[in-house]
């Protein structure tokens, strides 16, 4: 509409408003705006805009950091912690009880992405024992029928062995780790072209609760956990963060197509 | 716990070290992402947990556009959650009222930012609250500069009709 020197570019408008406009070019796009008055309102209403924005949140950095937030408390979080105790602490995160999740509150501050990480932590040692077993890597095989449906009864809710064909995995099977409390914990392995193996654990959570993915790596073993539809999940394997979250991708749609046909 | 800290870490991390001056940045962005303070505390909790425990997959670089790239991440998968949960969403909705600087501009702000896509919005955000250079964008959403500036641009046009449609109709007069 407005006649534009070929010269003066929407970028560089932009780049005016928010400071990064070489030095040699301010003069040029000044010039310009001043002689565009429908220029001149459009960049005027950008600043205004992104002086509302840092009047609204520019505050916040200023505020005290939470105690939460601090990188000390963060780091106990992170390091160590959670996986020195998960070989114990299976029965207290992995899995539900009736009367919610044990220890939840006084050990890991009662938040769900804790109570996923600490299932991941849990999976990963599993991952680790059962991973390398080359004869008995599981119990029961993908090709044998009751597989799902056994696992399935004993965990106490519908599972599914997703297809990750499309991420080259193929299902071997699966076996029933089980916990105290009574609780099972099912436990699918896959495997890819190069030989090398990703696990599926699933447990009931009787929390309706539901989080993030979370990344988890000890090591060379990756994890991405997450609770949804009162399930807690986590897909171990080797630590290529890009492809394991495209497989728990996967299986959480898988879950949630089957959820979405139950309706 | 110094100790027990020590023991587990024997050297503090360049992350680490890195990751502090950097929260109240991380806290700012987050409440303008997810506006409620509580989520947006637990979205930057979530980010220097995974910070920390994925370091060993920071090669050097931007410490600050990789933070904010993993809170990008965690984001999209809290609104993939909320966008199954109606009723959570009604709670994102709520600001909570006498909240300093929630006076009628900074509403329509507000109300304007939630109309926009949300990597239109983390654009926007990005580049004006926190001040980062278009390729720093560009590198924090992985996208090449140019869906940066495309991005930006459109937010800011939908922004301006936005609140220019919400002055009082007073302004219409032919």
């Amino acid at each position: 509409m407005t006649h534009r020197e070929p010269s003066i570019t929407d970028e560089e408008l932009h780049a005016y408003i928010d400071g990064m406009l070489p030095a040699d070019r301010l003069g040029a796009v000044e010039a310009y705006v001043a002689a565009h008055p429908e220029v001149a309102s459009r960049v005027a209403a950008w600043r205004a805009q992104a002086a509302m924005i840092r009047e609204r949140w520019g505050k916040v950095a200023e505020e005290k950091i939470p105690e939460r937030l601090l990188p000390d408390r963060i780091a106990m979080r992170a390091k160590g912690f959670g996986r020195k105790i998960a070989a114990a602490a299976t029965i207290a995160f992995v899995l539900g009880t009736a009367s919610g999740w044990f220890g939840r509150d006084y050990m890991f501050g009662g938040r769900d992405g804790e109570i996923a990480r600490a299932l991941a932590d849990a999976a990963i040692e599993a991952h680790r024992i059962y991973v390398v077993e080359v004869r008995h890597p599981i119990e029961v095989r993908a090709d044998e029928a009751h597989l799902v449906p056994w696992l399935s009864r004993r965990v106490g809710q519908p599972l599914k062995a997703p297809d990750l064909e499309p991420e080259g995995l193929k299902l071997l099977g699966g076996r029933l780790l089980s916990g105290p409390h009574g609780i099972a914990t099912a436990f699918f392995m896959y495997e890819g072209g190069a030989g090398e193996r990703v696990t599926l654990t699933t447990a009931r959570t009787l929390r309706e609760g539901e989080t993030a993915f979370q990344w988890r790596a000890a090591g060379d073993i990756g994890a991405v956990a997450w609770i949804e539809g009162g399930l807690a999940f986590v897909v171990a394997g080797p630590a290529e963060r890009a492809r394991l979250d495209r497989v728990a991708r996967r299986v959480f749609d898988a879950y949630e197509v089957a959820s979405s046909e139950q309706k | 716990m110094a100790v027990l800290s020590y023991v587990l870490e024997p050297a503090m991390s360049a992350v680490r070290r890195g990751l502090e001056p950097l929260i109240p940045a991380l806290r700012r962005f987050a409440r303008a992402l997810a506006r409620d303070a509580e989520t947006a505390d637990d979205l930057v909790q979530d980010t220097l947990v995974r910070a920390l425990r994925a370091e060993h997959l920071f090669h050097g670089g931007d410490l600050r556009t990789w933070l904010f790239t993993i809170l990008l991440n965690l984001d999209r998968n809290r609104r993939r959650g909320l966008a199954r949960r109606p009723v959570l969403a009604v709670i994102e909705e709520a600001e909570p009222p006498g909240e300093p600087g929630s006076d009628g501009s900074s509403r329509d702000i507000s109300r304007g930012l939630a109309l926009l896509p949300a990597e239109q919005r983390e654009v926007l955000l990005l580049v004006t609250l926190e001040g980062m250079s278009y390729r720093e964008a560009a590198e924090t959403q992985g996208v090449p500069i140019g869906t940066v500036m495309s991005r930006l641009s459109r937010a800011r046009a939908t922004l301006r009709a936005h609140l220019e449609d919400e002055r009082p109709p007073l302004r219409r007069v032919q």
